[in-house]
């Protein structure tokens, strides 16, 4: 097991006038055992990151560490480290017990340790009864446990993982989820894990890096991450119904903005009472609870209110509050988060 | 076809039989021919019933009839055989590498010399036959099976075809091997190769039969007649002028010359057809 230091890490493509930059600098240590996922929209660069520290993408600037040692030259095999791909990447010809021993064949590793290896990651991923199985003739769930294989094997210092889940159904998602998160606390090996999906990001991590636009936005554990969100990108990025981000309301000073959580706030009938003042524009029914839209001056804004709880009529005027101690405030030019100095 | 229809049902059948008549008629006045002496076979009508004189004709043609005037077939199956062989399996090798070479690796010109073996497609060996007798007769090759194979080995086809089959290949796959600790050449190994086992087989039989079927060149840069592929000594048996040709003898030869390929096509029917078809990963 190792950790990972990134230090200044650039990735651009192309040279001249036709550089492209994907990664502006990325700096993070990763402890030891630790499972980090990084998330951020679609082209924000965290595959390329993942990538690069796979060894399948050269570095443009700075250095990887991989426990002690700089990985920037070394080839993917000699890095000490699995991946698993988004499609699997199974080889189709082979069994599944060839697919997992590959890497260890090629290795020269003995073949009763071998035997041994892929005996025992079978068993943690009861995959025993299909290892003379063609992956053409294993279902979405399980090549993807095959892939995890794969990766266990080799007993490797860091795991990868870019996108494993996204080809699964819904329910297999969260049941796969769960057994990663098993698979981690059994193993404890260093784990990097690539998603878009804010979900999976929030279940899994330990630490979540929140990336856009090549840059890491915010570094932290899903509660600082969802509590405390660092910039307004994070603020909205995180959550669903995502965070309600305010600046022209009452009670918003210039150059601030305003973040609420849907959960954080709450409907009540008006008009009159303290509060924003505003008109309910749609509602929409989530089973547990119900999501009512409304406008106020120019905002418009979401509050999650309870299934149980009387909602309000479509058109009626309502008066809208948020929870004191739940607002975040942001800088309107930079969309950092602001602690300190502001006067209600 | 889902439609019930008698009428196109008859049809369709018709159509087939009259194709299936077309075709395997010639063949089958052929093999006729190959079982009646000479005097039956040349007199008008040829019978049209098999004679029983199957087994003294295809000895002869086989082994020679003992006085050295009828050319033994045997040897010249075997040249043909050693000739279509060595070409379709060096073409495949050499096509899987060069396409290999093309699809996976930078090097400068890549696409310069993936262009220039693609236009080689559009020149047939007839165009370049003159220039490849010289090459080969000065390498001293005339009358070897080096000098009758080593200029129909590089394929265009092949290459792209090949070229084709390898960019269907997802790039997760090349990745997963690099994460194995697969160099290039156990990629080629180990991935490559079985997956295109089917393309391979298809090749192999479009291959073997281009390579038995060749009469131009072997007429060129064989002069000697332990070198004739059955072909040419088809065709040699066949006398001009006022010699008798025994046409019971070159019947049976020409049965003889279509088993080889008959039997490639039937025994990898299975293959080849998966190997045209085939678009599963």
């Amino acid at each position: 097991m190792a950790s990972i230091q990134l230090k200044h890490l650039i990735k651009r493509y192309g040279a001249g006038a036709k550089t492209v930059n994907v990664l502006h600098g990325i700096n993070a240590t990763i402890e030891d055992g630790e499972f980090i996922v990084i998330v951020g929209p679609s082209g924000c660069g965290k595959s390329t990151l993942l990538r690069m520290i796979a060894g399948l993408e050269e570095v443009s600037e700075g250095d990887i560490w991989i426990g002690d040692r700089i990985v920037n030259q070394l080839e993917p095999a000699q890095r000490d480290i699995a991946m698993v791909f988004q499609n699997y990447a199974l080889y189709p010809h082979m069994t599944v017990f060839d697919n997992m021993a590959y890497g260890l064949k090629i290795a020269n590793v003995a073949k009763a340790e071998i035997q041994a290896r892929v005996d025992k990651a079978a068993g943690i991923l009861e995959l025993g009864h299909l290892l003379q199985r063609k992956p053409r003739e294993l279902s979405g769930g399980q090549r993807q446990r095959v892939a995890m294989g794969r990766a266990i094997v080799r007993q490797p210092q860091v795991f990868l993982f870019d996108e494993p889940l996204s080809n699964l159904d819904a329910k297999l998602r969260a049941q796969t989820r769960l057994e990663i998160q098993k698979l981690h606390r059994e193993l404890g090996i260093t784990s990097l894990f690539v998603t878009h999906d804010q979900v999976e990001a929030m279940t899994l991590a330990q630490r979540m890096m929140v990336m856009n636009g090549g840059v890491v936005e915010q570094f932290g554990t899903p509660e600082e991450v969802y509590n405390r969100p660092a910039t307004t990108f994070v603020a909205s990025f995180m959550g669903a119904p995502p965070m309600n981000l305010l600046l022209k309301v009452p009670g918003v000073p210039d150059g601030l903005v305003l973040g609420v959580r849907p959960e954080h706030m709450q409907v009540l009938p008006g008009p009159g009472g303290s509060g924003w003042s505003g008109e309910v524009e749609a509602l929409e029914m989530l089973g547990a609870e119900r999501l009512v839209y409304v406008r106020v001056g120019e905002e418009r804004l979401i509050v999650r209110v309870d299934e149980s709880a009387q909602p309000p009529a479509i058109g009626a005027h309502v008066v809208v509050t948020a929870r004191a101690d739940r607002l975040h405030w942001f800088n309107a030019q930079t969309g950092l988060r602001v602690e300190q100095g502001v006067n209600e | 076809m889902i439609e019930r229809n008698r009428f196109l049902d008859v049809l369709s059948h018709v159509v087939l039989m009259v194709g299936v008549l077309v075709v395997a008629f010639p063949v089958y006045v052929t093999f006729v021919a190959s079982t009646h002496t000479m005097q039956e076979v040349v007199q008008a009508p040829m019978p049209l019933w098999p004679g029983s004189h199957a087994w003294e004709n295809y000895t002869t043609a086989l082994f020679g009839d003992g006085s050295g005037t009828a050319p033994a077939v045997g040897r010249m199956m075997m040249v043909s055989l050693i000739t279509a062989l060595v070409i379709a399996l060096a073409k495949i090798s050499m096509s899987l590498l060069s396409a290999f070479a093309i699809v996976y690796f930078k090097f400068p010109f890549r696409m310069a010399i993936f262009w220039a073996i693609f236009m080689t497609l559009m020149l047939p060996v007839e165009v370049r036959i003159g220039p490849t007798y010289q090459v080969v007769a000065d390498l001293g090759l005339l009358n070897s099976y080096a000098g009758l194979t080593v200029p129909l080995v590089a394929s265009a086809t092949a290459t792209f075809l090949f070229r084709q089959f390898f960019l269907t290949i997802p790039d997760e796959l090349v990745e997963a091997a690099r994460m194995d600790g697969a160099g290039p050449m156990r990629f080629f190994k180990d991935v490559l190769l079985p997956l295109s086992t089917s393309s391979m087989a298809a090749l192999f039989v479009i291959q073997f039969i281009y390579g038995w079927n060749q009469y131009l060149w072997p007429l060129l840069v064989t002069t000697e007649e332990r070198m004739y592929p059955v072909v040419i000594g088809i065709k040699r048996m066949i006398s001009g002028g006022d010699a008798q040709t025994e046409w019971n003898i070159v019947m049976a030869t020409a049965m003889l010359a279509m088993i080889p390929p008959a039997l490639v096509v039937i025994l990898m029917q299975k293959w080849f057809v998966k190997g045209l078809v085939d678009t599963e990963k």
